[in-house]
């Protein structure tokens, strides 16, 4: 896996993705502009989703135990896993006590980030992905690019090709002349799909929300692909990260309003299915809830890091994002790409290895991320907390050496000055592309014209020897005393 | 009013004009101006890259500083952010560098909310015959919030003409050592504000912070588009008598 910097070189050249991502981000921002904009109690409801996360945080083991109970009461098993060998043993075993080799899946996050998909094929077991763009995804042997839009980096002449080549291996075929009409692609799919979902016996979610008092499930969705898998099926697996609960059924009445404004500017969200345990007769008759820590306890642990275990996957944070808009999705090497992936990815998996460490520094710290989080996770404060840690680590010692000569030069006034006399002396010499790290700047940019002199060599000369005129002078009224240039 | 300057380490040695257009517009309102020497860097550039330590130093450095002065101009929004924003967290809950941050940070100024919200003053007297575009830079608006306070001071600029910029509120791609490390998303970020900043078809792109302008206007430059960067305090500085240079 290359580091942020090196896979971005690459997406960053590709003028057709450039031109994809900007489309849809800059879409997708408005949209959500606007929704947001129509709530004037955006901000309490924004402080009130923050809020009861991190209650929740505070308390989760309690909320746990009383998920685990409510589940169990209403006819459900939990099963708890420590990383994701666990969570995918788990689930193999259960799909194998089943007697099935397919399962169906619900668009899940969860399973992605322990890669279960892979683990299941490896046990026999086909899974399909049910949700369009992760469908799109999983027949071009492609990977999500975002966690709301996977196949954002695809337009619709390339689904096109990608149903035409692909869906007859994996199910019903695309129809012939197969138009790039987003109605006729959204039907090839249907189609496609709706045949997989009426012979599949067990499928496979995650969770937006997972109620503690009821132990209710709550999945959103756009298309409704998810609540075929979560309603025809006779068994039901729900993978969710321990962070996902909410204590009672009356939280949701924040969250339903936050997230699908920040995701997809909706007011409403189109389809949000509830699941409590069995109902005999009606629904999956088995239901198995696989609780997955995989590292939140440890981020649970970091007291400002710990604010990512608000986020509720919404995206907003990659459709505002600069650098996520030039480089998409894959370049973060993670299931959790942009801002969000950027603090997230590091916390989970640590910081030991290249790609993980390079991810705290894929941003410049704008704050329109923050801005747009609908639970108000200070991303820029956790890139740079995990930056000192990466930073403190073993690595980077040409940057460490000079961070400490800057910081020696700032240590007094006097090494400062010497330091600009000696740039303006040599001000002549500087060449126009320079060497080594620097040649980053001067391959597209010119560099500033170092000054004869730098501002305190003029203060000191002239600046301080300045008199104020009298106080009360209108504006504009001359300026002959002015500093300088007499 | 005795204002006390903190130049910034970049305006200082790179852009040496805009401490002294400071200097000459808040004379010229009435003011007087103090450069503490001691003054070196705010320290940013360390926090922002995780030299937490480096930048701890430094703050404290600021605010021995500064610690007697009524108010502490910082023509850099990125600078005043610095302080206001990020030393609060530098400092241990309760500890002297924490205290001393407190009680100096409400008093660090950008330019414009210096001029706007501490002298009360949108018309600055100034002169400037020019079409002007403003970059309202990410740490202005998102961290200081400065709103509109820079366009009613330059809407009040005699002779200006100022022009709309198209995705004002996105990232020119600087974010200081981000420019290095990640340098091709950086200059794809900065190639499309650069190229906003051109089709307003504007003479000047002004900004409240020269770190930005020096990565748009290094690519403007680059790129051939006659477009220069001023800093506010120099076209507030600019009189007729006295103009800046474009």
């Amino acid at each position: 896996m290359p580091s942020f910097p090196e896979a971005a070189k690459s997406a960053t050249g590709d003028s057709q993705l450039r031109h994809n991502l900007r489309k849809a981000t800059h879409t997708i921002r408005a949209k959500r502009d606007g929704a947001v904009g129509e709530l004037d109690d955006w901000s309490q409801l924004r402080a009130a989703g923050a809020a009861i996360k991190d209650r929740t945080l505070r308390h989760l083991d309690t909320y746990l135990e009383r998920l685990e109970d409510a589940v169990t009461a209403a006819g459900g098993r939990v099963h708890w896993a420590a990383d994701a060998a666990e969570a995918n043993d788990i689930v193999t075993g259960l799909v194998r006590a089943t007697g099935e080799s397919d399962v169906v899946k619900v668009k899940s996050m969860a399973t992605q980030e322990i890669e279960l998909n892979e683990a299941l094929a490896q046990a026999g077991i086909t899974a399909y992905e049910t949700d369009l763009a992760e469908l799109i995804v999983q027949l071009s042997d492609d990977l999500p690019s975002h966690i709301l839009v996977p196949a954002i980096h695809r337009n619709r002449a390339e689904i096109r090709e990608i149903f035409r080549d692909q869906m007859a291996a994996w199910g019903v075929p695309a129809p012939e002349r197969l138009s790039d009409d987003p109605r006729a692609l959204a039907e090839a799919a249907r189609v496609h799909l709706r045949e997989r979902f009426m012979r599949t016996k067990v499928a496979v979610s995650g969770a937006n929300f997972a109620v503690a008092d009821s132990g209710t499930m709550v999945v959103l969705e756009s298309e409704g692909n998810g609540r075929m898998c979560l309603t025809l099926p006779q068994t039901l697996i729900s993978v969710v990260g321990i962070e996902k609960i909410v204590p009672s059924w009356s939280d949701l009445e924040v969250f339903l309003q936050l997230l699908p404004r920040s995701s997809t500017g909706e007011r409403m969200n189109p389809y949000t299915s509830t699941w409590t345990g069995v109902t005999p007769g009606d629904g999956p008759q088995e239901f198995h809830l696989v609780l997955l820590d995989n590292g939140r306890s440890d981020v649970l642990a970091d007291t400002v890091g710990r604010q990512a275990l608000r986020c509720i996957r919404c995206s907003a944070c990659l459709n505002i994002c600069p650098v996520y808009e030039r480089t998409g999705g894959h370049a973060y090497g993670s299931v959790y790409p942009g801002p969000i992936g950027a603090i997230l990815t590091p916390q989970l998996q640590g910081t030991a290895s290249e790609p993980e460490a390079s991810l705290p520094y894929a941003s410049s710290l704008c704050g329109a991320c923050y801005e747009v989080c609908p639970v108000a996770i200070d991303i820029p404060e956790v890139l740079v907390h995990l930056r000192e840690e990466v930073a403190g680590g073993s690595g980077h010692t040409a940057e460490k050496a000079a961070m400490g000569a800057a910081g020696w030069v700032f240590g007094g006034e006097r090494r400062l000055g010497a330091a600009q006399r000696a740039a303006s002396a040599a001000r002549s010499l500087v060449p126009r592309r320079m060497p080594g790290p620097a040649s980053a700047w001067t391959d597209t940019r010119d560099i500033p014209d170092i000054p004869e002199e730098s501002f305190r060599s003029w203060w000191r000369r002239e600046g301080a020897a300045e008199e104020a005129p009298e106080p009360g002078r209108a504006p504009g009224d001359g300026d002959e005393q002015e500093g300088g240039r007499r | 009013m005795r204002i006390a300057l903190f130049v910034t380490c970049v305006n200082d040695t790179l852009y040496p004009g805009t401490g002294r257009a400071v200097v000459r517009l808040l004379r010229r309102l009435g003011h007087d101006v103090v450069f503490p020497e001691s003054q070196t860097c705010c320290g940013q550039m360390h926090y922002n890259t995780g030299y937490r330590r480096e930048a701890q130093k430094l703050a404290v450095r600021f605010v021995e500083t500064f610690a007697d002065a009524d108010a502490v101009l910082a023509p850099s929004g990125s600078c005043a952010a610095m302080v206001r924003d990020n030393y609060p967290r530098l400092g241990e809950p309760g500890s002297r560098l924490d205290r001393a941050v407190s009680e100096l940070a409400p008093r660090v100024y950008d330019l414009s909310e210096l001029l706007v919200d501490v002298l009360g003053v949108t018309d600055v007297g100034a002169y400037f015959p020019h079409t002007v575009a403003y970059h309202p830079t990410c740490h202005g608006l998102r961290l200081l919030k400065l709103g509109d306070r820079p366009y009613r001071l330059l809407r009040n600029v005699a002779g200006i003409d100022l022009r709309e910029l198209e995705g004002a509120a996105e990232c020119c791609g600087f974010g200081g050592t981000f420019a290095v490390k990640n340098a091709d998303v950086s200059a794809a970020m900065g190639a499309d504000k650069a190229r906003n900043a051109a089709a307003t078809g504007a003479e000047v792109l002004c900004a409240v912070d020269n770190s930005c302008l020096m990565h748009i206007g290094g690519t403007l430059e680059r790129q051939r588009a006659g477009m220069k960067t001023l800093h506010l305090a120099e076209i507030l500085a600019s009189t007729e008598q006295e103009p800046a240079r474009v």
